[in-house]
């Protein structure tokens, strides 16, 4: 392998009519390597329908040491859930 | 490569077998125009759906209601850029949807041309107008195109407490004083047969069913999805103690369904077309915010030319 050859995040889709998922990633000269070789590396068992190639570059991600600050909004909104809500049992199909 | 016959089979062959359709799939160019105009048609209605509701944000009785009614209001947004997103896999842009928006050529649900005037008419909301749009989507969650069914799991996920907030507001005030049971029922009079509308016309007057079941986009008719809703909200509306506003609402032990009247069509067609008490008033909050808007978009992309200058 050429050290030289981008990194590419892959995402598979198991299935027609399920999200591509985040399966791992590999190295690849371009995109359409970067397919074939995801192709060889994680669909040997027909675990795919689709392949999504992202140079890993173009990933931008949050950083995990913010997690605090940025999900601290919905700490406390509890009610943004169904159960929060107080009705009677004999209410049905709610 | 297949020729046009062959794809159209494989697609056929594929929503028989309850097989999603994907954006790279090949698609016929009627079932992409059909659903763009059905996604894009939800996803405004998610936005204009923001107006009646925001009307009450300021206005809500107590700390925990306001909150809720903010919740609830977010939650419509962001439904409307999942549906956005949704449709953009389609082909179709961002700005040619807003634009059919804002120049009133794309309809959006008509019940959010009708005024919220008193507090009760937010749990009416929530109870009718969500339940409804919950009937409505819950099957949606199986339509044959791919990214429109995984939008709308998700906004079912996150809808479920909205009709059970409305549903709160309504049990609060018909358990309260007479005046507030009557503003209750008050609001149940003007929502009830709006709500009923809200399912489009009926089944032999509906220019896109046929199609839209054939391909799997929709799952039911309009007049199946509304009587299914009647049944249910009539039991509930019991729990309230309210009364549902038709003479003509009864049950029929034949069907194992209610019987109910019939809905006004002239209105239905006018507020449709552009002609009901709100329909003006609602397109111009929704270009008044985008016109306002401008100045943010534009600082935001001042702000990213900056920084990409000073990496």
């Amino acid at each position: 392998m050429n050290s030289d050859e981008p990194l590419w995040e892959i995402f598979i889709r198991s299935k027609q009519g399920l999200d591509h998922k985040h399966v791992g990633s590999l190295h690849a000269a371009d995109a359409k390597m970067a397919i074939e070789n995801a192709r060889d590396v994680y669909t040997r068992r027909m675990e795919g329908v689709s392949i999504w190639a992202v140079e890993s570059k173009n990933i931008h991600a949050s950083n995990p040491d913010d997690a605090a600050s940025m999900y601290d909004p919905a700490n406390d909104k509890v009610y943004r859930h169904p159960t929060f809500y107080d009705l009677p049992d004999e209410l049905k199909h709610m | 490569m297949q020729d046009e016959t062959g794809l159209l089979e494989t697609f056929d062959d594929k929503v028989a077998k309850e097989i999603k359709i994907e954006p790279r799939d090949w698609m016929p160019e009627n079932y992409r125009k059909n659903l763009i105009r059905q996604i894009s048609q939800h996803a405004h209605s998610e936005i204009v759906g923001m107006l009646p509701e925001g009307n009450w944000i300021t206005r809500a009785p107590s700390l925990r209601r306001k909150a809720t009614l903010i919740a609830k209001v977010q939650d419509e947004a962001g439904h409307g850029l999942y549906l956005y997103s949704a449709a953009e896999t389609m082909g179709i842009t961002r700005e040619e949807m807003v634009d059919q928006l804002l120049t009133g050529k794309a309809k959006y649900s008509s019940i959010f041309n009708y005024p919220t005037l008193t507090w009760a008419d937010i749990g009416a909301i929530g109870w009718l107008v969500d339940g409804a749009a919950i009937m409505n989507q819950v099957p949606l969650c199986r339509t044959s195109y791919g990214p429109y069914a995984r939008a709308m799991i998700r906004v079912c996920k996150e809808e479920s407490f909205h009709q059970r907030q409305g549903f709160e507001i309504l049990l609060t005030l018909c358990r309260g004083s007479n005046e507030q049971k009557d503003m209750a029922q008050d609001a149940l009079n003007r929502w009830w047969w709006p709500s009923l509308m809200m399912f489009g016309p009926n089944d032999d007057n509906s220019p896109h069913t046929a199609q839209s079941m054939k391909w799997k986009i929709k799952r039911f008719t309009n007049d199946e999805l509304r009587q299914k809703f009647v049944d249910i909200c009539t039991e509930q509306a019991k729990i309230l103690g309210l009364t549902i506003p038709d003479p003509e609402l009864k049950w029929n032990d034949e069907k194992k369904h209610y019987d109910f009247g019939e809905i006004n069509w002239d209105e239905f067609w006018k507020v449709v077309n552009g002609d009901g008490p709100c329909n003006s008033e609602r397109l111009a909050a929704r270009v008044k915010a985008h016109e306002d808007g401008k100045w943010v978009r534009e600082a935001a992309s001042a702000y990213a030319e900056k920084r990409n200058r000073n990496n």
